[in-house]
């Protein structure tokens, strides 16, 4: 999706956002190094990093915005929009590969209406994203729903632990 | 009586539901009116056992798997608290041939204890490194690594003493130790199993490099693909300061060393080491060029160690046992174990510590079993996405760094991933330059639009382009290997070319 379209998430924090990105400068902003253990701190908090908290980031870290903006979108795992309730990850590097997760793959796309594993539901349940491994290479194919990983993943066993996670409470973000 | 039993904790035992076996022993258990104390260990690495139940008898450990938490009442129903027979057990774990067949050295305990008991660490040999290396000049203890023979255990293969060497001779206010612990490989999960099972072991490995080079704080950098073995490592190092073995007095010896643990975010070329010492920075995980050595301005510009999970725990015990022991197993200029790891499709994977000099066959049938589906084996990647697909006629190579680089390929990081006969080599070609292309640092114009140009070029191989495309698809790789600044762009084109050579016929018009 166009990232520069104007959307909800790209005014001003809320309060309590705003309180999470302070919560998170002033804990961690001592540490070498701070910008990726505060980005992760905000991220855990809140499930993205909002845009709009680069700016209070940049200035405690004495970077620029740009700085900021440029390590959240160099790495896969932080998120600018929030995600869905539940959020699987499909792993399809090698051994998985080799043991049939394109097919799992063909079988998400179908079942979420997510293309290409990257997106969330239209009804907001389930964000889906693409890993490149999640080291359970002996039980392939493996995903990972809500920080839990799952080996040995058919399209069946995962339509028994998506079926289990909606009927469950929010799942923990990751 | 109270009787011991092992279920573990790793997250490969996890993926296939030991936690719900845990409950369902508890609850069987007590049911039962049967006392059972419950540990929780690292996984045996017999990962197609996973969740692997062992029960503590007079005659030693004994197995049961794969035990799901229905199997758990008729476990008991047979006995199983006291060795009792059933079709899931494969009697004394350690007899299981699988592991009776290897020689755990750096992965000794991995398994076998509680991970977070530091009693059952000391018990089980940890710490006596460690003891020795407070005792020695730090020139002495890279010397014993240097006689050791330990090589990078990150893929690279550079002589760990000599690396240690330059740290030690570099001048500064400030060194560190940095370990990678970004173990992106597909195929690859010995760091993994080693955080998770025994994450004293690394602590203890960067206290001794520490001591060696003068660098008084580490960073672990881990993938955050491993929630697990951060939970165990950030436990681990809180409880190794608490007893006094990190931090401003190391084990009473005046000397101070400590450990920081930080995450990664989902970037595979941050397991480049410049790349990862960027990230370490708060910055894009972007490769730096080279030199300077990171030997000598490394993290935060002072000398670094930085070295793979498996060369840092393989150095407590080359401490203790000698660097002389430990250069006696291997062949050539390999010395000691690697840690190989069998994934993908294969009938029994899991992790297999061996000298160096097995062949490929010997792990892929005599410890893999061979396939899971039952089909044939027609390729095998060695060392990561960025190895090289071996054809059965290779599968004779032994393993070590010089006869894998003699044909064109690279033992890496141990991993070994099997592919059947329903592989299409054109769409693994297809991926390696598509994996390339997702997680290129950019920097360099090789890898930033070769990767893409490459997916475009192998597309368009078929019909009467064909053999044009071909050819510039091998001029892209001459172009991606010779002029790349690291290996994620300089290593891409063994996987892809090695598809091409050996499988060309993959590759047809149409």
């Amino acid at each position: 999706m166009p990232s520069d379209a104007p959307s909800a998430h790209a005014g001003a924090l809320d309060p309590a956002q705003s309180a999470a990105v302070s919560a998170a400068i002033e804990r961690l902003r001592d540490l070498p190094g701070a910008l990726l253990p505060i980005l992760h701190a905000v991220q855990a908090e809140l499930g993205f990093v909002p845009p709009a908290a680069h700016e209070p980031i940049a200035a405690a870290l004495n970077l620029s915005r740009a700085d900021v903006h440029g390590v959240v979108t160099f790495y896969h795992d932080f998120r600018s929009a929030p995600p869905g309730e539940h959020v699987l990850k499909v792993c399809r590097a090698e051994a998985c590969q080799a043991m049939g997760c394109a097919q799992l793959e063909r079988h998400v796309e179908q079942r979420t209406g997510v293309a290409k594993l990257h997106g969330t539901t239209a009804d907001g349940k389930l964000t889906v994203e693409p890993v490149y491994c999640l080291g359970n290479c002996a039980l392939s194919p493996s995903v990972q729903l809500d920080g839990r990983v799952f080996g040995r993943v058919t399209p069946a066993r995962l339509d028994a632990l998506l079926a289990a996670a909606q009927r469950g409470a929010k799942g923990g973000r990751s | 009586m109270t009787v011991t039993v092992y279920v573990p904790r790793d997250s490969a035992a996890l993926s296939m539901g030991a936690d719900e076996v845990v409950d369902a022993i508890v609850k069987e258990a007590a049911a039962r009116k049967q006392t059972v104390q419950l540990v929780r260990n690292g996984s045996r690495g017999m990962l197609w056992l996973e969740p692997l139940v062992e029960v503590q008898t007079d005659t030693g450990r004994v197995a049961y798997g794969p035990v799901t938490a229905a199997d758990v009442p008729a476990l008991f129903d047979a006995g199983f608290l006291n060795g009792g027979d059933h079709s899931l057990a494969h009697g004394p774990t350690e007899q299981i041939p699988y592991f009776a067949k290897q020689q755990r050295f750096t992965m000794c305990r991995v398994g076998v204890t509680d991970p977070l008991d530091l009693a059952a660490y000391e018990a089980h040999g940890g710490l006596e490194g460690l003891r020795k290396a407070l005792a020695m000049a730090p020139a002495a203890i890279v010397e014993e690594v240097v006689a050791s023979g330990l090589r990078g255990r990150g893929g690279a293969g550079f002589p760990a003493g000599i690396k240690w060497r330059t740290v030690l001779g570099a001048q500064a206010d400030q060194k560190y130790v940095a370990c990678n612990a970004d173990e992106g490989d597909s195929g690859t999960f010995s760091d993994r199993m080693l955080m998770e099972g025994d994450p004293y072991c690394l602590l203890e490995g960067m206290a001794i490099a520490g001591l060696a080079v003068g660098a008084t704080q580490g960073y672990v950098y881990l993938r955050s693909e491993y929630p697990d073995a951060q939970l165990m490592l950030s436990t681990a190092i809180a409880r190794a300061r608490a007893a006094g073995w990190l931090g401003d007095d190391v084990l009473g010896s005046g000397k101070a060393f400590d450990v920081h643990l930080r995450m990664g975010a989902g970037s595979y070329v941050c397991g480049e080491e410049t790349a990862m010492l960027e990230s370490l920075e708060g910055k894009r995980g972007v490769v730096r060029a080279k030199p300077p050595l990171p030997a000598l301005v490394g993290l935060f510009g002072k000398p670094t160690v930085v070295n793979n999970v498996m060369t840092l725990a393989a150095v407590p015990r080359i401490l203790a046992d000698g660097g002389a022991a430990y250069a006696a197993l291997g062949v050539g200029r390999s010395k000691g174990t690697l840690p190989f790891q069998l994934a993908g499709n294969l009938k029994h994977g899991g992790l297999v510590e061996l000298p160096f000099g097995a062949t490929l066959r010997t792990l892929l049938f005599e410890f893999g079993g061979g396939s899971a589906s039952g089909r044939p084996l027609r390729a095998v990647q060695v060392g990561g996405p960025l190895g090289s697909y071996l054809p059965e006629s290779q599968w004779d190579t032994p393993l070590d760094y010089e006869a894998f680089a003699a044909v064109g390929g690279l033992v890496g990081h141990g991993g070994i991933v099997a592919f059947d006969d329903t592989v299409d080599m054109r769409a693994q070609a297809r991926y390696a330059m598509e994996f390339c292309a997702v997680e290129s640092c950019g920097k360099c114009t090789p890898c930033r639009i070769g990767s893409t140009r490459g997916v475009e070029v192998i597309d368009k191989m078929r019909g009467k382009e064909r053999d044009r495309q071909e050819a510039l698809l091998r001029d892209l790789c001459t172009t991606l290997k010779d002029a790349s600044l690291c290996a994620m762009g300089g290593l891409t084109p063994l996987p892809v070319l090695s598809a091409l050579d050996h499988f060309a016929e993959d590759f047809a018009a149409d």
